[in-house]
Protein backbone atom coordinates (compact mmCIF):
# COMPACT_ATOMS: atom_id res chain seq x y z
CA UNK A 1 0.00 0.00 0.00
CA UNK A 2 1.28 3.26 -0.97
CA UNK A 3 1.31 6.11 1.46
CA UNK A 4 1.71 9.91 0.27
CA UNK A 5 3.50 12.26 2.78
CA UNK A 6 2.64 15.81 3.41
CA UNK A 7 5.30 17.66 5.68
CA UNK A 8 5.10 21.18 7.80
CA UNK A 9 8.36 22.50 8.20
CA UNK A 10 6.98 25.42 10.31
CA UNK A 11 4.28 25.91 12.68
CA UNK A 12 1.50 28.07 9.96
CA UNK A 13 3.17 27.40 7.15
CA UNK A 14 0.95 25.20 4.13
CA UNK A 15 2.21 21.23 4.01
CA UNK A 16 4.13 20.50 1.13
CA UNK A 17 4.54 17.01 -0.35
CA UNK A 18 7.39 15.20 0.94
CA UNK A 19 7.34 11.67 -1.04
CA UNK A 20 5.46 8.36 -1.15
CA UNK A 21 6.47 5.11 0.84
CA UNK A 22 5.27 1.75 0.89
CA UNK A 23 3.87 0.73 4.38
CA UNK A 24 1.41 -2.45 4.95
CA UNK A 25 -0.81 -0.69 7.68
CA UNK A 26 -1.20 2.94 9.51
CA UNK A 27 0.77 1.84 12.23
CA UNK A 28 3.73 1.53 9.71
CA UNK A 29 3.17 3.91 7.83
CA UNK A 30 3.45 6.36 10.78
CA UNK A 31 6.74 4.48 11.62
CA UNK A 32 7.80 5.22 8.56
CA UNK A 33 6.97 8.29 7.88
CA UNK A 34 8.19 9.77 11.35
CA UNK A 35 11.61 7.79 10.50
CA UNK A 36 12.05 9.14 6.91
CA UNK A 37 10.28 13.03 7.71
CA UNK A 38 10.89 13.57 11.34
CA UNK A 39 14.31 12.16 12.31
CA UNK A 40 16.02 15.21 11.82
CA UNK A 41 13.12 17.35 13.21
CA UNK A 42 12.75 18.44 9.39
CA UNK A 43 9.01 18.83 9.76
CA UNK A 44 6.87 19.88 12.72
CA UNK A 45 3.87 17.82 11.40
CA UNK A 46 3.19 15.07 8.62
CA UNK A 47 -0.46 14.23 6.95
CA UNK A 48 0.02 10.83 5.64
CA UNK A 49 -2.41 9.90 3.39
CA UNK A 50 -3.27 6.61 1.55
CA UNK A 51 -3.07 7.50 -2.16
CA UNK A 52 -6.22 6.21 -3.36
CA UNK A 53 -7.68 8.39 -1.05
CA UNK A 54 -6.62 11.23 -3.11
CA UNK A 55 -8.98 12.31 -5.74
CA UNK A 56 -6.64 13.14 -8.49
CA UNK A 57 -7.64 15.41 -11.49
CA UNK A 58 -5.71 15.87 -15.19
CA UNK A 59 -6.47 18.65 -16.95
CA UNK A 60 -8.27 20.61 -14.39
CA UNK A 61 -9.16 23.36 -17.05
CA UNK A 62 -12.83 24.74 -16.85
CA UNK A 63 -14.18 25.14 -20.35
CA UNK A 64 -13.36 28.76 -21.33
CA UNK A 65 -15.10 28.87 -24.90
CA UNK A 66 -16.01 32.45 -25.23
CA UNK A 67 -13.80 35.30 -25.58
CA UNK A 68 -12.79 36.68 -21.96
CA UNK A 69 -9.88 38.44 -21.90
CA UNK A 70 -11.12 41.01 -19.35
CA UNK A 71 -10.86 38.42 -16.89
CA UNK A 72 -7.47 38.03 -17.39
CA UNK A 73 -4.80 40.23 -15.38
CA UNK A 74 -1.74 39.30 -17.13
CA UNK A 75 -0.45 42.42 -19.66
CA UNK A 76 -2.55 44.76 -17.46
CA UNK A 77 0.64 46.73 -15.77
CA UNK A 78 -0.05 48.08 -12.44
CA UNK A 79 3.31 49.82 -12.03
CA UNK A 80 2.28 53.08 -14.06
CA UNK A 81 -1.23 53.27 -12.92
CA UNK A 82 -0.19 53.07 -9.19
CA UNK A 83 2.23 55.77 -9.83
CA UNK A 84 -0.17 58.15 -10.92
CA UNK A 85 -2.44 57.00 -8.04
CA UNK A 86 0.76 58.16 -5.70
CA UNK A 87 1.01 61.37 -7.17
CA UNK A 88 -2.37 61.99 -7.00
CA UNK A 89 -2.79 61.14 -3.12
CA UNK A 90 0.29 63.28 -2.60
CA UNK A 91 2.03 59.31 -1.44
CA UNK A 92 4.31 59.21 -4.53
CA UNK B 1 31.05 12.31 39.03
CA UNK B 2 28.92 11.68 41.79
CA UNK B 3 30.16 12.72 45.21
CA UNK B 4 30.55 8.74 45.99
CA UNK B 5 31.88 6.59 43.40
CA UNK B 6 29.28 4.24 41.94
CA UNK B 7 29.43 0.09 43.24
CA UNK B 8 31.33 -2.04 41.46
CA UNK B 9 27.99 -4.21 40.47
CA UNK B 10 27.00 -1.19 39.06
CA UNK B 11 29.91 -0.46 36.85
CA UNK B 12 29.93 -3.98 35.84
CA UNK B 13 25.84 -3.49 35.23
CA UNK B 14 26.26 -0.83 32.86
CA UNK B 15 29.33 -2.53 30.99
CA UNK B 16 26.98 -5.72 30.23
CA UNK B 17 24.34 -3.44 29.20
CA UNK B 18 27.27 -1.69 27.02
CA UNK B 19 27.91 -5.16 25.51
CA UNK B 20 24.33 -5.55 24.65
CA UNK B 21 23.27 -2.56 23.05
CA UNK B 22 26.82 -3.04 20.74
CA UNK B 23 26.35 -6.56 20.12
CA UNK B 24 22.99 -6.43 19.17
CA UNK B 25 23.09 -2.82 17.27
CA UNK B 26 25.72 -4.82 15.13
CA UNK B 27 23.66 -7.83 14.84
CA UNK B 28 20.97 -5.56 13.24
CA UNK B 29 22.90 -3.70 11.21
CA UNK B 30 23.76 -6.94 8.98
CA UNK B 31 20.24 -6.26 7.86
CA UNK B 32 21.25 -2.86 6.52
CA UNK B 33 20.83 -3.39 2.44
CA UNK B 34 18.80 -6.60 2.47
CA UNK B 35 16.18 -5.88 5.05
CA UNK B 36 12.91 -7.18 3.87
CA UNK B 37 11.56 -3.62 1.53
CA UNK B 38 13.22 -0.48 1.58
CA UNK B 39 11.53 1.19 4.15
CA UNK B 40 12.22 -1.30 6.76
CA UNK B 41 15.59 -1.27 5.73
CA UNK B 42 15.83 2.55 6.50
CA UNK B 43 13.86 2.21 10.13
CA UNK B 44 15.71 -1.05 11.05
CA UNK B 45 19.74 0.19 10.27
CA UNK B 46 18.20 3.77 11.92
CA UNK B 47 17.60 1.51 15.40
CA UNK B 48 20.55 -0.46 15.13
CA UNK B 49 22.40 2.70 14.97
CA UNK B 50 20.24 4.04 18.08
CA UNK B 51 21.65 0.98 20.15
CA UNK B 52 25.14 1.57 19.35
CA UNK B 53 24.63 4.99 20.39
CA UNK B 54 23.35 4.17 23.27
CA UNK B 55 26.59 1.71 23.53
CA UNK B 56 28.39 4.67 23.62
CA UNK B 57 26.79 6.50 26.14
CA UNK B 58 26.94 3.58 28.65
CA UNK B 59 30.70 2.91 27.53
CA UNK B 60 31.47 6.36 28.38
CA UNK B 61 29.46 6.61 31.74
CA UNK B 62 31.87 3.31 32.50
CA UNK B 63 35.00 5.05 31.40
CA UNK B 64 34.26 7.92 33.64
CA UNK B 65 34.80 5.31 36.80
CA UNK B 66 37.11 2.70 35.08
CA UNK B 67 39.09 5.20 33.07
CA UNK B 68 40.01 5.02 29.40
CA UNK B 69 37.37 5.91 26.89
CA UNK B 70 34.10 4.02 25.35
CA UNK B 71 36.38 2.88 22.07
CA UNK B 72 39.15 1.28 24.01
CA UNK B 73 36.02 -0.22 26.22
CA UNK B 74 34.24 -1.31 23.32
CA UNK B 75 36.92 -2.50 20.57
CA UNK B 76 40.05 -3.24 22.75
CA UNK B 77 38.91 -6.06 25.09
CA UNK B 78 38.99 -9.39 24.61
CA UNK B 79 35.99 -11.60 23.70
CA UNK B 80 36.03 -13.52 26.38
CA UNK B 81 35.72 -10.02 28.63
CA UNK B 82 32.60 -9.38 27.25
CA UNK B 83 29.49 -9.98 29.22
CA UNK B 84 26.59 -9.53 27.06
CA UNK B 85 23.88 -11.93 27.23
CA UNK B 86 23.86 -14.68 24.58
CA UNK B 87 20.62 -13.33 23.15
CA UNK B 88 22.40 -10.55 21.55
CA UNK B 89 25.38 -12.44 19.74
CA UNK B 90 22.76 -15.00 17.58
CA UNK B 91 23.43 -14.51 14.20
CA UNK B 92 20.11 -14.17 12.74
CA UNK B 93 20.26 -12.24 9.56
CA UNK B 94 18.79 -13.71 6.77
CA UNK B 95 15.79 -14.89 8.91
CA UNK B 96 13.24 -11.84 9.55
CA UNK B 97 10.36 -13.76 11.89
CA UNK B 98 13.56 -14.24 14.12
CA UNK B 99 15.08 -10.75 13.78
CA UNK B 100 11.79 -9.63 14.72
CA UNK B 101 11.20 -11.90 17.29
CA UNK B 102 14.52 -11.03 18.90
CA UNK B 103 13.61 -6.99 18.62
CA UNK B 104 10.06 -7.55 20.23
CA UNK B 105 11.50 -9.76 22.79
CA UNK B 106 14.65 -7.65 23.46
CA UNK B 107 12.90 -4.51 23.82
CA UNK B 108 10.37 -5.98 25.80
CA UNK B 109 13.28 -6.67 28.42
CA UNK B 110 14.80 -3.66 27.81
CA UNK B 111 11.92 -1.70 28.97
CA UNK B 112 11.83 -3.47 32.52
CA UNK B 113 15.93 -2.78 32.81
CA UNK B 114 16.27 1.46 32.18
CA UNK B 115 12.68 1.84 33.91
CA UNK B 116 14.89 0.26 36.71
CA UNK B 117 17.74 2.27 36.06
CA UNK B 118 15.82 5.78 36.39
CA UNK B 119 15.42 4.47 39.42
CA UNK B 120 19.25 3.97 40.09
CA UNK B 121 21.36 6.12 42.70
CA UNK B 122 24.17 6.69 40.97
CA UNK B 123 22.86 9.73 39.14
CA UNK B 124 24.56 9.88 36.17
CA UNK B 125 22.65 6.69 35.00
CA UNK B 126 19.51 7.57 36.24
CA UNK B 127 19.64 10.50 33.72
CA UNK B 128 21.20 8.63 30.78
CA UNK B 129 18.34 5.63 31.46
CA UNK B 130 15.80 8.52 31.15
CA UNK B 131 17.30 9.72 27.92
CA UNK B 132 17.47 6.34 26.51
CA UNK B 133 14.00 5.60 27.56
CA UNK B 134 12.87 8.69 24.89
CA UNK B 135 14.33 6.99 21.99
CA UNK B 136 13.39 3.35 23.21
CA UNK B 137 9.68 4.38 23.12
CA UNK B 138 10.47 4.41 19.28
CA UNK B 139 12.06 1.08 19.47
CA UNK B 140 9.24 -0.54 20.95
CA UNK B 141 6.38 1.06 19.09
CA UNK B 142 8.64 -0.09 15.70
CA UNK B 143 8.70 -4.07 17.77
CA UNK B 144 5.54 -4.01 18.70
CA UNK B 145 4.05 -2.91 15.25
CA UNK B 146 6.28 -5.92 14.23
CA UNK B 147 5.00 -8.38 16.38
CA UNK B 148 1.50 -7.93 16.10
CA UNK B 149 1.71 -7.71 12.01
CA UNK B 150 3.60 -11.16 12.47
CA UNK B 151 1.44 -12.51 15.57
CA UNK B 152 -0.41 -15.36 13.82
CA UNK B 153 2.87 -16.65 11.74
CA UNK B 154 4.12 -19.98 12.67
CA UNK B 155 7.61 -19.49 11.88
CA UNK B 156 7.66 -16.42 14.32
CA UNK B 157 6.11 -18.16 16.87
CA UNK B 158 8.41 -21.10 16.45
CA UNK B 159 11.26 -18.03 16.67
CA UNK B 160 9.61 -16.45 20.55
CA UNK B 161 9.29 -20.06 21.67
CA UNK B 162 13.13 -20.46 20.38
CA UNK B 163 14.99 -17.58 21.73
CA UNK B 164 12.27 -17.35 25.17
CA UNK B 165 15.26 -18.67 27.39
CA UNK B 166 17.47 -16.64 25.44
CA UNK B 167 15.65 -13.76 26.50
CA UNK B 168 15.90 -14.21 30.25
CA UNK B 169 19.10 -14.46 30.53
CA UNK B 170 19.13 -10.76 29.81
CA UNK B 171 17.48 -9.24 32.83
CA UNK B 172 18.18 -9.89 36.23
CA UNK B 173 16.73 -13.08 37.87
CA UNK B 174 14.82 -10.88 40.30
CA UNK B 175 13.19 -9.16 36.77
CA UNK B 176 12.65 -11.89 34.98
CA UNK B 177 9.01 -12.38 35.85
CA UNK B 178 7.68 -9.11 34.88
CA UNK B 179 9.40 -9.99 31.47
CA UNK B 180 7.36 -13.58 31.75
CA UNK B 181 4.29 -11.49 32.38
CA UNK B 182 4.53 -8.65 29.73
CA UNK B 183 5.34 -11.42 27.16
CA UNK B 184 2.72 -13.72 28.17
CA UNK B 185 4.66 -16.88 29.07
CA UNK B 186 6.13 -19.21 31.71
CA UNK B 187 9.80 -18.62 33.33
CA UNK B 188 11.98 -21.64 32.50
CA UNK B 189 15.76 -21.62 32.94
CA UNK B 190 17.13 -18.39 31.26
CA UNK B 191 20.39 -18.68 29.04
CA UNK B 192 22.89 -16.73 31.20
CA UNK B 193 25.76 -14.43 30.16
CA UNK B 194 29.60 -15.26 31.01
CA UNK B 195 29.44 -18.07 28.29
CA UNK B 196 29.69 -16.69 24.48
CA UNK B 197 28.03 -18.46 21.83
CA UNK B 198 30.42 -19.87 19.08
CA UNK B 199 30.27 -17.34 16.64
CA UNK B 200 31.02 -14.95 18.86
CA UNK B 201 34.74 -14.64 18.66
CA UNK B 202 34.12 -14.23 14.63
CA UNK B 203 32.25 -11.41 15.55
CA UNK B 204 34.74 -9.86 17.64
CA UNK B 205 37.19 -10.14 15.43
CA UNK B 206 34.98 -7.92 12.24
CA UNK B 207 34.00 -5.58 15.31
CA UNK B 208 37.41 -4.77 16.39
CA UNK B 209 38.97 -5.10 12.84
CA UNK B 210 39.34 -1.67 11.53
CA UNK B 211 40.25 -0.52 15.12
CA UNK B 212 42.80 -3.29 15.34
CA UNK B 213 44.53 -1.75 11.84
CA UNK B 214 46.27 0.96 13.21
CA UNK B 215 46.31 0.45 17.09
CA UNK B 216 45.74 4.42 18.64
CA UNK B 217 44.44 5.92 15.95
CA UNK B 218 41.77 8.53 16.16
CA UNK B 219 39.01 8.66 13.23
Amino acid sequence: MIWEVFRQEREGQPFQHGGSLEAPNRDFAEAYAAEFYGRRAESVALWVVPREAILQIDEPYVADVFDRDYRRVDGYSLKVKLKEARERAGTG
Amino acid sequence: MSAQAPAEAAVAAVLAFADDELVLGWRDSQWTGVAPFLEEDVAFSSIAQGEIGHARALYELAADVLGGDADALAFDREASEYRCAPFVELPLAGDWAATVARHWLYETADSIRVAALMESDWPELAGLAAKMDREEAYHRMHAEMWAEKLGGDERFAAAVDGLWPYALGVLEPGRRGRLAELAGREEVDAVERGAHEDGFVALHEEMTMVRRSIPGAAW
